[in-house]
């Protein structure tokens, strides 16, 4: 990317004023190097971001940025429904609520290690992933609008997981505002038997290992301590949000110019908050992200109880659950007043700062878990969100590596089973169906999550809290 | 009728891939379009035709048809289970009707490297050259 373009507000904050079509200036929070490496394109929808209606403050771009649709993926940028403000489709994409899920197994790594192999192959078995995969439980119409209204709550109550667990999910488990009645009889359909699967593509669980605290006080709250072993699980509301996000995108196309909406690209389709499109929207996204929790809720429950085969005394508790592909009503503080304003998070996690009354009591003191996943092959991350994140861009941070690569160029320099037995090497095992999709999500491919990280921290988007190692990768 | 044969690649994005067709006619190049989404997946020559797919969708323009011809596939794929090896496709206007023939998908031969999420309009275009060569193509969300 062209620096001469921005304006230099600090070592990690980059303006772009506005020009054009732009309402807002775009500001991207980034270490130079990071800002560098970024795509010119990254700009290009920062900026058509910024010429949407509505939009209040600023169009932003987290340090994981890259080339989107529609949206950069690591975008963020919240509408005032008072303002004409709109909702996108293109906004929250296709894998609508993918998140991250991270459990304690109480477990260290002296422990696991022994058992590591036999972990890894059980996973494998227990945790339906990749094309063509099915999960556990066959969804009839009835209950899957049951599910579509009440998240991880529903599956709880179907016997998947605690009672307890929903108090450390974003929303407890269930994002109000749901209408199955908006979604699609073919989203429904896609859906059907896809509940606890795990996906493929950049959705994967691991087994991690907690190798550095840099918070320890924040540690502590989220009871993460040096040596010990936690699973990670990334996925999202599988193909009822895909088909979401199809059907949506497509009547948001149509109805852009009845509503007086002049695109600049297609994958901005968006429709006004207030329309009866933009809430069926609302409405069928909730549902979606009711999916995705549920979902990884059900996984959650495979692989508790898959530790139970092999280490009956492990009892795994949840760190937090939390998405990064949304859009939320939330209340913020916008030149001294406070607002009520869509949020969209494009590859952005929600990282809401001390004292927000959104965050569990037991966390409130320290900060919401920001969940941040790496590649394969380097690390993950657990960040807490600071109070002066709450004033950079609406309490959101990043939310993983990012690509550097294309799929098509990580299988021009890699061979899946090349990277399978180089990260053994590493002592990470690997189990995936697919060694092509192992070669498209080398850590090659990706940024250097470290960077990433660091350059949050210095924004004040979140604090850093823990890294973890991978031990096993499920990959789908 | 311009000298090429039909044909499919793929192209770069950042986070996901791009799937290009190029034929004749804007049939052909819809055809081939479909071949490179396929080949997202698995290799098509692992493909056994064992069964076929109708599927009937409209759009106000070319290029919107293009994404609602991918998006019923990527439907069939999902809903079905299967993987589609071999494509046609008739026009009338803006109303496609095309058949696909493939198989359900057997993880051990056909080695699927990802599920396809969804077509895009990011990058997409459907144009006939001065040469008469038509490009049907855009980013597929993996």
């Amino acid at each position: 990317m062209d620096l001469n373009r921005l304006s230099k507000k600090s070592g990690t904050e980059w303006w772009l004023a506005p020009f054009g079509r732009m309402r807002v200036p775009g500001i991207l929070f980034a270490s130079e190097e990071l800002v560098r490496a970024m795509d010119e394109k990254v700009l290009e929808q920062v900026a058509n971001v910024a010429g949407l209606p509505g939009i209040v403050r600023a169009s932003f771009a987290m340090p994981d940025a890259h080339w989107g649709y529609g949206f950069p993926i690591g975008g963020v940028a919240a509408f005032s429904q008072e303002a004409g403000g709109v909702i996108s489709a293109g906004g929250v994409g296709f894998d609508i609520s993918c998140g991250v899920r991270t459990l304690r197994t109480g477990l260290s790594i002296d422990e696991v290690e022994p058992r590591r192999a036999a972990l890894a192959d059980a996973l494998f078995r227990a945790v339906p992933c990749g094309v063509g995969s099915t999960g556990p439980v066959h969804l009839s119409p009835a209950e899957l609008d049951d599910l579509m209204l009440g998240g991880a709550r529903w599956s709880v109550k179907k016997g998947f997981g605690k009672a307890a667990d929903l108090e450390t999910i974003e929303e407890e488990g269930v994002m109000a505002g749901a209408d199955p009645d908006a979604v699609s009889s073919e989203a429904k359909k896609r859906q059907r038997d896809q509940l606890g699967t795990l996906g493929s593509g950049n959705h994967y669980l691991e087994v991690q290992e907690v190798v550095e605290i840099f918070a320890p006080e924040i540690a502590a709250a989220y009871q993460l301590r040096a040596s010990e072993v936690v699973v990670s699980i990334h996925c999202g509301s599988r193909g009822l949000g895909h088909q979401i996000g199809t059907d949506y995108l497509k009547s948001m196309l149509a109805e852009a110019g009845r509503h007086g909406i002049d695109l600049p690209e297609r994958e901005l389709a968006c429709a006004p908050i207030d329309s009866g499109l933009g809430q069926h929207y609302l409405g069928a996204m909730r549902a979606a992200m009711n999916c995705a929790m549920a979902n990884r809720q059900v996984i959650a429950h495979l692989v508790r109880e898959t530790f139970s085969e092999i280490f009956p005394a492990a009892e795994l508790t949840l760190l937090y659950d939390v998405s990064h592909n949304t859009c939320k009503e939330e209340e913020h503080e916008v030149d001294g007043q406070k607002r009520r304003l869509f949020v969209h998070r494009k590859g952005a996690t929600r990282a809401f700062g001390p004292g927000h009354p959104a965050l569990p009591a037991v966390y409130r003191a320290f900060g919401q878990p920001v969940l941040i996943g790496g590649s394969m092959g380097t690390a993950s991350y657990v960040l807490a969100g600071t109070t002066e994140g709450m004033g950079r861009a609406f309490g959101s941070a990043v939310h993983g590596a990012g690509r550097s690569l294309s799929r098509h160029e990580a299988t021009r320099r890699w061979k899946g089973r090349a990277v399978v037995d180089a990260l053994a090497g590493h002592g990470i095992l690997v189990r995936s169906p697919s060694l092509r999709g192992v070669a498209e999500e080398a850590p090659g491919a990706y940024k250097d999550v470290g960077a990433v990280v660091d350059a949050a921290e210095q924004a004040g988007l979140a604090r850093k809290v823990a890294r973890l190692r991978p031990l096993v990768c499920i990959k789908g | 009728m311009p000298n090429i044969l039909p044909r499919w690649e793929h192209f770069d994005h950042q986070s996901d891939i791009g799937v290009r067709g190029l034929g004749r006619s804007r049939e052909e190049a819809f055809v081939q379009a479909a071949q490179a989404l396929t080949a997202v997946v698995t290799d098509p020559a692992r493909l056994v035709a064992r069964a076929s797919v109708r599927v009937s969708c409209q759009a106000p323009d070319d290029e919107m048809l293009l994404v609602a011809w991918l998006n019923a596939i990527i439907y069939e794929m999902a809903t079905r289970g299967m993987i589609f090896g071999r494509f046609t496709v008739a026009c009338q206007g803006m109303r496609l009707d095309g058949e696909m023939t493939g198989e359900r998908i057997d993880r051990e031969r056909h080695q699927p490297a990802v599920e396809v999420k969804a077509a895009t309009v990011t990058c997409l275009r459907v144009a006939c050259d001065e040469t008469g060569v038509w490009t049907a193509q855009c980013v597929v969300d993996v």
